[in-house]
């Protein structure tokens, strides 16, 4: 049965519309893999001795078990915003001689063959081999590296509980951040020495394998958790139950000063507040905006010019990034009627375009408070604002005739809690990393204002062929109607 | 008004249509019967230009759909859900559609209102959003809005599929009214032998892609098509 549903994903993979984006994504994903691979390679050979020289009075393996706690905290969080439970499509399944308990097993086994299960064993492997050629009691070490294995699965079926949970909720991140910031505070301010118990712990399940059976215990408990969670979604009506919601309506007369892309305009604000997928990227502007404060509170990274311009394209443009990389894909559910539709092409782009733009420059003003730190970061941030509004919003709109999948906005999909992984991110790091790229050349060459000069001219310039850019954009949607038609039509 | 020349449409040299010569005039309400994969739907595709033909053309009102858009603001249709956008209530899909049609929102009012009937209190004023409708409220409200701005040509896939009785026989006579009273170019398709009959001046079957019938509609009709979908044809 196993096989008979890997033979399905797999089909499903390669005859999807797809395809072929899907295909350059995994081997970019594939390089970051090897990345992070390396990373942790790296740290875990170098964690003795490192630890050796910081601390050069204590057991290094004491010493990290000390830090198991934050691990878990960062993982927990890195994974909620990156791993998601696999996605299959049950309803087809479910009329089926299958057992539904065997869907659900397949879907939590697969999950537990996350990349994100196997990354801490290239840090944990090197270090238990120091650890045993530094004549340290084998068993002991083994026993170790399995209590590590089992949290790394704990921390697997326990991110999917939260983000169940928390799929319910408007501000899907806030359960997460409350979770891992009580958690972190308690520890902190000595209120519950977490760590020190945690350390003790695992120094104990290493000293006598009987104790193995804590989290082993945990872990089945987190696994039927999980299962309930899953096999309670599996029937029709849990998703097909109209979950009537009560209809907010506003009359967003306001956007008529915006003339004949008004009804687009309203569609679109419509789009982004009535369905739960794109809202969240509303929420993520909080997130993105708040991303500064990681780096300019910092006198490490005041010299640093050119992190100033990645920043501020991040700040001023996170919502293009987020919204834009999925244009025309949000409109995939009704993308023949609009094409049948008495409407040109050009106004149904330059809604999207003026969204976006609107929301850099009221990204740019929120943003204005980083004043504080300097009036060279608000320099920094309006060269960014510019820029965005001048290249990148047209990349973006250029890329959307490349896309070819569906977004299903009405979210009937079993087990799709958020729907956006880290693909998402990928896609924005050239949008990023371009002008970071652009800045940081001309402020070493020349300086800060030439820089600055250089991105605000980039951005200008694109504002002035505006016409011109969006015509040729217009053309690029033209000649992959067809294909985009028969895409949209596609069920994944 | 809608001309079909020597239309064929092949997926990987598969053909699929292969109309050699089709005239639609005006004002006619144009039934399209035929087995499913008889190409009903691929030749209303064509005509919206959702998909490219392989050779040939269609003109509607003398402008090739293919190569002009301006067929669009005369014409309308619905074809299947995914014409609705679903986050939006049943008012604000036809004030929308209603306004890319250049209608304001009291041409829209006014319009609808005449199917208050049609709707049977089940769509408007509902405070629910099209997606949490049922299938067949979906599909009131869906050709309900390709009735907004006075489209010279509509266009409706299986329009009676769906729907309860009442309705049905309420579609029926709003097609009847299009086509007659008001000189609409209806284009139906449907696998209700009879209510094609009851509502269609002209009846076209499609057989794997071709055309095999063209019938005026009369009292002998209903029986004539049931003679060749059972296959015991009389000659």
């Amino acid at each position: 049965m196993i096989k008979r549903f890997l033979d399905l994903e797999w089909k499903q993979f390669t005859r999807s519309a797809s395809f072929g984006k899907s295909v350059a994504l995994k081997i970019v994903m594939a390089f970051f893999a090897l990345y992070f691979v390396a990373m942790f390679l790296i740290m875990g050979i170098a964690m003795y001795p490192l630890l050796k020289k910081v601390f050069p009075e204590s057991d290094p393996l004491i010493m990290f078990n000390g830090f198991i706690f934050f691990w878990i905290l960062g993982d927990l969080v890195i994974r909620f915003f990156f791993q998601k439970l696999p996605v299959m499509s049950v309803k087809p399944l479910l009329t089926l001689p299958i057992k539904r308990g065997k869907v659900v097993n397949f879907v939590l086994g697969k999950s537990a063959l996350s990349f994100f299960n196997f990354l801490p064993l290239f840090a944990i492997i090197p270090f238990g081999v120091t650890l045993i050629l530094k004549d340290y009691n084998v068993s002991v070490v083994i026993v170790w590296m399995l209590t590590i294995v089992l949290i790394t699965l704990i921390n697997n079926f326990l991110n999917f509980i939260i983000e169940s949970l928390s799929a319910k909720t408007e501000l899907s991140f806030l359960p997460i951040i409350l979770f891992a910031g009580s958690l972190f505070a308690l520890n902190h301010f000595q209120i519950i020495n977490i760590a020190e118990v945690l350390s003790n712990g695992i120094q104990a399940i290493s000293n006598n394998p009987l104790f193995l059976v804590v989290p082993i215990l945990v872990l089945i408990g987190l696994y039927l958790y999980n299962f309930k969670i899953l096999r309670a979604k599996l029937f029709l009506d849990s998703s097909l139950k109209s979950k009537t919601q009560e209809v907010n309506a506003s009359n967003l007369e306001w956007t008529k000063k915006f003339g004949d892309i008004a009804p687009f305009m309203q569609l679109d604000l419509k789009l982004l507040w009535r369905n739960k997928r794109p809202k969240s990227s509303v929420w993520m502007l909080l997130m993105g905006l708040l991303y500064g404060l990681f780096f300019y509170p910092n006198p490490m990274y005041q010299d640093k010019e050119f992190l100033f311009a990645f920043v501020g394209i991040f700040v001023t443009g996170i919502f293009l990034i987020n919204f834009g990389q999925f244009i025309p894909a949000w409109d995939s559910g009704y993308y023949k009627m609009l094409m049948s539709q008495n409407i040109k092409y050009k106004q149904y782009l330059k809604s999207k375009y003026t969204l976006m733009t609107l929301s850099v420059i009221i990204l740019f003003v929120l943003s204005i408070p980083y004043v504080y730190f300097g009036w060279k970061i608000l320099l920094a941030h309006f060269a960014a604002a510019v820029y965005n509004i001048g290249v990148n919003t047209y990349v973006i709109l250029l890329g959307g005739s490349f896309n070819r999948k569906k977004i299903d906005l009405n979210q009937r999909a079993a087990f799709n809690f958020q729907g956006t992984g880290a693909v998402q991110w990928i896609i924005g790091f050239p949008l990023m990393l371009l002008p970071m790229g652009i800045f940081a050349i001309f402020n070493f060459a020349f300086n800060f204002e030439i820089g600055i000069l250089v991105l605000i001219l980039l951005g200008v310039t694109g504002i002035i062929f505006h016409q011109k850019i969006m015509k040729l954009i217009t053309k690029r949607y033209l000649a992959s109607k067809y294909k985009m038609i028969a895409a949209f039509d596609q069920d994944n | 008004m809608i001309t079909t020349t020597n239309l064929t449409k092949k997926y990987n040299s598969n053909p699929v249509l292969n109309i050699e010569s089709l005239e639609i005039p005006k004002g006619q309400s144009f039934g399209l019967v035929g087995n499913n994969g008889a190409g009903k739907t691929t030749y209303f595709s064509l005509l919206l230009d959702l998909i490219q033909p392989t050779t040939g053309y269609i003109k509607n009102n003398d402008i090739q759909v293919n190569l002009s858009e301006d067929w669009k603001p005369f014409t309308s249709s619905f074809i299947d859900e995914s014409f609705l956008i679903g986050y939006l209530t049943a008012e604000e899909y036809f004030y929308f559609i209603g306004e890319l049609r250049g209608q304001n929102k009291a041409d829209v009012d006014a319009l609808v209102a005449t199917f208050e009937d049609f709707f049977h209190g089940e769509i408007l004023g509902q405070k629910k959003y099209l997606r949490d409708l049922s299938k067949g409220n979906q599909k009131k409200a869906g050709i309900v809005a390709a009735l907004i701005g006075n489209p010279e040509v509509i266009i409706l896939d299986e329009p009676f599929a769906n729907l309860d009785p009442t309705t049905q026989i309420k579609l029926k006579q709003i097609v009847k009214d299009l086509a007659q009273e008001q000189g609409v170019t209806v284009l139906i398709s449907s696998h209700d032998l009879m209510h094609v009959t009851d509502v269609c001046e002209r009846i076209v079957v499609l057989e794997k892609g071709e055309v095999v019938k063209d019938i005026v509609t009369s009292q002998a009709t209903l029986k004539e098509l049931e003679a060749h979908f059972a296959g015991t044809e009389i000659i």
